[in-house]
């Protein structure tokens, strides 16, 4: 075990055997998420299986504006979150519905133009203004939806992601809580038992993804198990169960990864050339996901850190500084009081 | 399909993932265009035009399926002399009434195939007078085909047509024949036509036409599926006819891969039509009997069953069932209680019962999981139907608004309704849920599967079975012993189901056995050819027969599908026998062999049985011993006078049919016509409208609002379409009460192009007032790409979206957007058209109370909007 022989390892690099290093001698084979967001259709029944099964709260009514995700993202009520995402871009092999340029009509292309011709009498109500032509809306979520330009749009897609919690190889927030209400499972993923879990909030911070999360009447930290309960009765969880386009797998780590690549091998030869894997790889800054994607742009689109590492990569390093730091304090001291003068 | 049906969508996913091509074809880009190859954005409302189009293009370029089409459709049919096309009239067909907006459908015939039609005694609503013989009435040539909702009788088979052979022409060039007809019916359907009616580009429409013909053919197919939206307009069944007439020239009917599915809007919304919640239907597609004067079972039968094909047993399905409803009480001597079957005086449907409701005339109303004063179109006219009730029963899981109007509505705000004056009595009776009651539910492809109850309903909740058959035994206990004859209908019902658990629930089980059917032994059938018109044999819904076959609950069968063939016949049961592809005859050629080795489903196999059987994949949908090269002798009637080339079984002449001479009130081939309320003139006709389309009497809440150039039409410019959403389901009943489903949909919205957002000055995530000539409403406003302008006819249009999930109750709340909408309905089915209409959008918050009702009133008199608005025929 390379992983005892040298104590880094624990907190950072790749680990093979997750649940072995955790110390369970015979473990079933680790088992983690495969979700494939090309194939995702923003049923969001992921969302509502998952707070089904594991009795999770409503999470409050808020009209976000950020197209159809009124989630927002991962919370302590919310384990399971679809990302929706509008742009001016075609997604592979998929063509663009409207051309809004028209170089035969210059005319044509400007919308206050043709909106003038429409001849309508019934003008904006009282107290409203209308932006100016260069810019959008208020309130337009800016990035997402351009400008009002006559020339910008050609190309649509609308990208659709369901996120949770990474199962990280090396989980920071397993590292830092202090009750050990945070523990590795037999099947190598994270699980706060809610129990144990003193509310003292340390595991927050410390996670790369901001997955975890303190419920705000009971000051827990509360997160996504994978259905630790179902894995044990041989089910899989809740949300891969729900997900009607097999966006979301489940299944052996190992049996995933072989999976994914040929997936993404596939899309690339059918032209999807933004097609990459997200959490795949054991050499990231958290050892590999247990959870990993499949994104069809860059992470920060989806809201994804690019390069997470675990917070906890540097504790060894820093408690070796900090206890140089104790000593040469101690050897001041110790100094200070043998050449005291009398 | 990805945002309405996400279950179903998986399939065509793996179909994607095998290479399938998905063209997505909707106003706005929806979780289908998103996963679609193309998305084709078109203006609501044009979708004839749009198929029509691609129609011209299938003719004009040859790229028809010639031996399917002259083989098993009407192509070859040639139509009689006085047959007069839209092309050759205004827009509009031989035999219109403007006078009674009807059509006389008699010059629609075949040449040489008898005088006459549908008609018969089937839609003689004009006069009581009955002949002795349906036969000779048919050949005065005197009736309309304005009848109630005729065209939903046909939906396990088409109308009946004449007797005789019509005329043929095998070579397709006869100027009368169907096929000629229909080439120059579309001839002016041309790309440049449906850019100019569609707002679809040029490129773009030919590479749907591209794709749609390649992937079509011998060794290919295309399968269309549409929402139940598409049925929502004033050409409504002519929308689904048009894709019926573009996949039969192309072979893709009763052939793996092809086909039209229909995705229903509920569950079992499939079941309700088979075995109907509808006015006009009994089980199995049978017409409800009119009140003509003196009409017996063998006068009904006469005028109602096909002389060819599988409706001519009409007999033994309507005795059947008749046995299934009155039990002993129904003999040969009483015409099996035929008597006791209520009667039609005219259309009953929705809308019109609305309208009686305003009159005074109907006095009571059961609503069982359904919330009109929400998903209604004219969701007001609605509730102020309800208003005038004595009674009001409400079955659903919670209180919906339309539990609740008499209290809380939005006419309570605007003081148009007081509480203290409204007299009707309403009952709100909760309702279980699937997952508390066994039952099943029949899917778009005739699947029934079944479900097992798990737990028992809580607290006063009860299963629609226990409602109806505790309902019926406690008025029979009221009733016991009276004398009166107008009881016996009720008194002599076969209404004995056992009852189990603590609820005493009504055994679901024994009630699909009686839907079954069982012989004079009381044996369970397992087919309906076993059915018989003598009564020694009972049978609930004929096309269900076999669900039980064996005494198996056959709809509980669950194989999963990686232990048997792809065809799957084990998993649950299709009806008609468990056939999963319909008229699966025509996927073979003439000779019985398959069209080409990777579409084969059933063929003819001359080594099976005594002289050869058909055998398959699927359940062949034909008679198992009759030959490819059988000919009916002349006298041959029903089933027997069926060719073995005759695939449309159900069909009075085993054909499908590109043109229809009877069944339709509104035309024998779908014609383009603007909605009720349209920014635009009619492009390809003088006719606007469909000259036919059902409107109802004048009502101060159900104005009209002018279209294209007539004054006013620009105070609405912008079209509006409603729809749902994956999040919630209809009316909102089952999903706005739900904290998991509301927080994912919170609220009421509206979507806009950044183009109108910019030129109406509507702020992302602000709000929204929506003004039609019947309403107004408010909705947060989402700006998106995913609307897109169109350019129809030069002009830059804008379209608004408009989720009609939404009403005052729940825990998601939001006005209700069919408060805009009016009635003008499809002719045939009575369904609104909620999917095209006009509108106005401006920023802001709308008016409270009586400024509501002032500002709608303002609209309609800038508009100069009075009671013939929009009345043309």
């Amino acid at each position: 075990m390379s992983g005892r022989e040298d104590p880094g390892h624990l907190l950072y690099g790749p680990q093979p055997d997750v649940a072995g290093a955790a110390g369970y001698p015979d473990a079933p084979p680790r088992v983690g998420f495969f979700t494939d967001t090309s194939v995702c259709i923003g049923c969001k029944a992921c969302e509502v299986a998952c707070k089904e099964w594991n009795a999770v709260p409503e999470d409050g009514l808020r009209l976000t504006g950020m197209s159809y995700d009124n989630t927002g993202g991962l919370g302590a009520d919310t384990w399971r979150h679809v990302a929706f995402i509008e742009q001016r871009k075609p997604l592979g092999g998929q063509e663009p519905g409207v051309w809004h340029e028209n170089a035969e009509n210059a005319e044509d292309t400007d919308v206050f133009a043709a909106a003038a011709r429409l001849g309508t009498d019934a003008a904006p109500g009282p107290g409203t203004t209308t932006p100016p032509p260069d810019r959008a809306p208020e309130g337009t979520p800016a990035g997402q939806i351009s400008p009002v330009a006559p020339d910008g749009r050609t190309e649509l897609r609308w990208l659709m992601s369901s996120d949770v919690c990474k199962h990280c190889t090396h989980a920071a927030c397993l590292d830092v809580c202090p009750t050990g209400a945070l523990f590795r499972t037999e099947f190598g993923t994270v699980v706060v038992q809610e129990d144990v879990c003193n509310g003292c909030g340390y595991c927050v911070p410390a996670c790369p993804y901001g997955v975890i999360d303190q419920r705000r009447d009971d000051g827990r930290a509360w997160k996504c198990t994978l259905c630790y309960d179902r894995l044990g009765a041989g089910m899989e969880p809740a949300c891969a169960k729900a997900c009607p386009t097999d966006s979301i797998q489940f299944g052996p780590l190992a049996e995933l990864r072989e999976r994914a690549a040929a997936r993404v091998a596939r899309l690339h030869a059918a032209g999807v050339t933004d097609a990459r894997l997200y959490g795949e790889s054991p050499d990231d800054g958290v050892g590999g996901d247990g959870a990993f994607f499949l994104l069809l742009d860059e992470p920060e689109v989806y809201g994804l850190p690019p390069d997470p590492v675990v917070t906890t990569r540097d504790l060894p390093g820093m408690w070796r500084h900090a206890a140089l730091a104790a000593v040469s304090l101690a050897a001041l001291a110790v100094g200070g009081f043998v050449r005291r003068p009398r | 399909m990805a945002e309405c049906h996400p279950v179903g969508f998986q399939w065509v996913m793996e179909a994607k993932a095998r290479g399938a091509k998905v063209i997505h074809v909707d106003p706005r880009f929806t979780r289908t265009s998103a996963l679609a190859d193309v998305h084709v954005p078109l203006r609501a409302g044009s979708d004839i035009a749009f198929l029509g189009g691609i129609i011209h293009y299938v003719l004009e370029r040859e790229k028809y399926f010639r031996d399917y089409v002259v083989a098993y459709s009407n192509a070859p049919v040639i139509l009689r002399e006085d047959f007069r096309d839209s092309e050759d009239l205004p827009g509009v067909f031989s035999g219109l009434d403007t006078g009674t907006r009807s059509y006389d459908n008699g010059s629609w015939q075949y040449e040489g195939a008898g005088m006459w039609a549908v008609s018969g005694e089937r839609d003689d609503e004009d006069g009581p007078d009955e002949p002795d013989d349906g036969d000779t009435e048919r050949a005065d040539g005197g009736n309309s085909v304005k009848e109630a909702a005729r065209g939903e009788a046909h939906g396990a088979g088409g109308a009946d047509i004449g007797e005789g052979e019509p005329e043929r022409d095998e070579t397709l060039t006869h100027p009368r024949c169907v096929f000629q007809v229909l080439r120059r019916h579309y001839a002016r359907y041309t790309p440049e036509m449906v850019e100019e009616v569609c707002g679809v580009p040029r490129d773009l429409f030919r590479q749907v036409c591209e794709l749609v013909t390649e992937n079509s053919g011998r060794e290919r197919t295309t399968a269309f599926a549409y929402a139940v939206g598409w049925t929502q307009h004033t050409v409504g069944v002519q929308y689904i006819r048009a894709a019926s007439v573009l996949q039969t020239l192309l072979g893709n009917i009763g052939r793996p891969g092809g086909g039209i599915l229909a995705l229903r809007g509920h569950a079992s919304i499939q079941g309700s039509t088979d075995i109907p919640t509808l006015f006009n239907l009994l089980p199995g597609y049978i017409p409800m009997p009119h009140a003509h004067q003196n009409q017996d079972l063998e006068a009904y039968v006469r005028a109602e069953s096909t002389r060819k094909g599988y409706w001519g047993n009409m007999r033994a399905y309507l005795v059947s069932l008749l046995k299934a409803y009155w039990g002993d009480a129904a003999t040969a001597e009483n015409d099996f209680c035929f008597d006791y079957l209520p009667r039609l005086t005219g259309s009953h449907s929705t809308y019109e019962t609305t309208m009686v409701q305003l009159d005074g005339v109907c006095k009571g109303y059961f609503l069982v999981g359904e919330n009109p004063a929400v998903g209604n179109a004219n969701a007001k006219l609605m509730r102020l139907g309800m208003a005038n009730l004595d009674w009001l029963v409400v079955r659903d899981f919670s209180l919906i608004e339309s539990a609740t109007w008499w209290r809380d509505g939005p006419e309570i705000e605007t003081g148009e309704l007081r509480t203290e004056d409204i007299r009707t009595e309403v009952f709100f009776m909760p309702a279980a849920a699937h997952t508390e009651k066994d039952g099943s539910f029949t899917n778009t492809q005739r699947l029934l599967q079944w479900h097992h109850q798990a737990v028992e309903p809580p607290g006063e909740a009860r299963s629609e079975l226990w409602f109806a058959y505790h309902l019926g035994r406690r008025i029979r206990e009221k009733l016991a012993g009276s004398a009166d004859e107008m009881d016996r209908p009720v008194l002599d019902l076969a209404w004995d189901y056992p009852v189990k658990g603590p609820l005493a629930e009504p055994d679901a089980e024994a009630v699909l056995a009686e839907i079954n059917g069982r012989d004079a032994e009381g044996r369970p059938l397992s087919s309906y050819e076993q059915l018989k018109p003598d009564g020694s044999t009972s049978c609930g819904c004929w096309i269900y027969c076999g669900v039980r076959a064996d005494g198996v609950n056959q709809a509980a069968r669950r194989k999963p599908g990686r232990e048997q063939d792809w065809v799957a016949a084990e998993w649950a049961w299709a009806w008609p026998a468990n056939r999963r592809i319909l008229y699966n005859r025509a996927s073979a050629d003439p000779e019985g062999r398959p069209w080409s080795a990777r579409k084969a489903l059933v063929w003819w196999d001359p080594d099976q049985g005594e002289r050869g059987e058909w055998s398959g994949y699927d359940v062949p949908d034909f008679k198992k011993d009759k030959p490819p090269g059988y000919r009916p002798p002349e006298d041959a009637s029903g089933p027997e006078a069926l060719s073995g080339t005759d695939p449309f079984i159900m069909q009075a002449d085993g054909k499908a049919w590109l043109y229809v001479p009877s069944g339709l009130t509104d035309g024998p081939l779908p014609v383009h016509y603007e909605p009720q309320d349209s920014p635009f003139r009619n492009r390809l006709y003088d006719q606007q409208r469909n000259p036919v389309r059902h409107l109802l009497p004048p009502h101060p809440d159900n104005r009209y609002q002018p279209s294209g150039d007539e004054p006013g039409a620009q105070v609405f410019p912008y079209v509006a379409t409603t729809y749902r959403l994956t999040e919630h389901h209809t009316a909102g009943g089952m999903s706005r009460w739900q904290p998991y489903l509301a927080e994912l949909q919170p609220e009421f919205f509206c979507e806009v192009s950044p183009e109108l957002a910019a030129e109406r000055g509507l702020a992302h995530t602000g709000w929204a007032t929506i003004v039609s000539a019947r309403g107004v409403i408010e909705a947060r406003v989402l700006v998106t790409d995913r609307m897109t302008p169109l350019t129809v006819r030069g002009r830059r249009l804008h379209q608004v979206g408009l989720p009609y999930h939404w009403g005052p109750n729940g825990y998601s709340t939001g006005d209700a957007a069919n408060e805009l909408l009016h009635l003008s309905l499809d002719p045939n089915t009575h369904i609104q058209e909620a999917k095209a209409f006009t509108v106005d959008i401006r920023p802001g918050r709308r008016p409270r109370g009586p400024a509501a009702l002032a500002l709608v009133r303002a609209y309609r008199a800038r508009a100069g909007i009075d009671e013939h608005t929009g009345t043309e025929p």
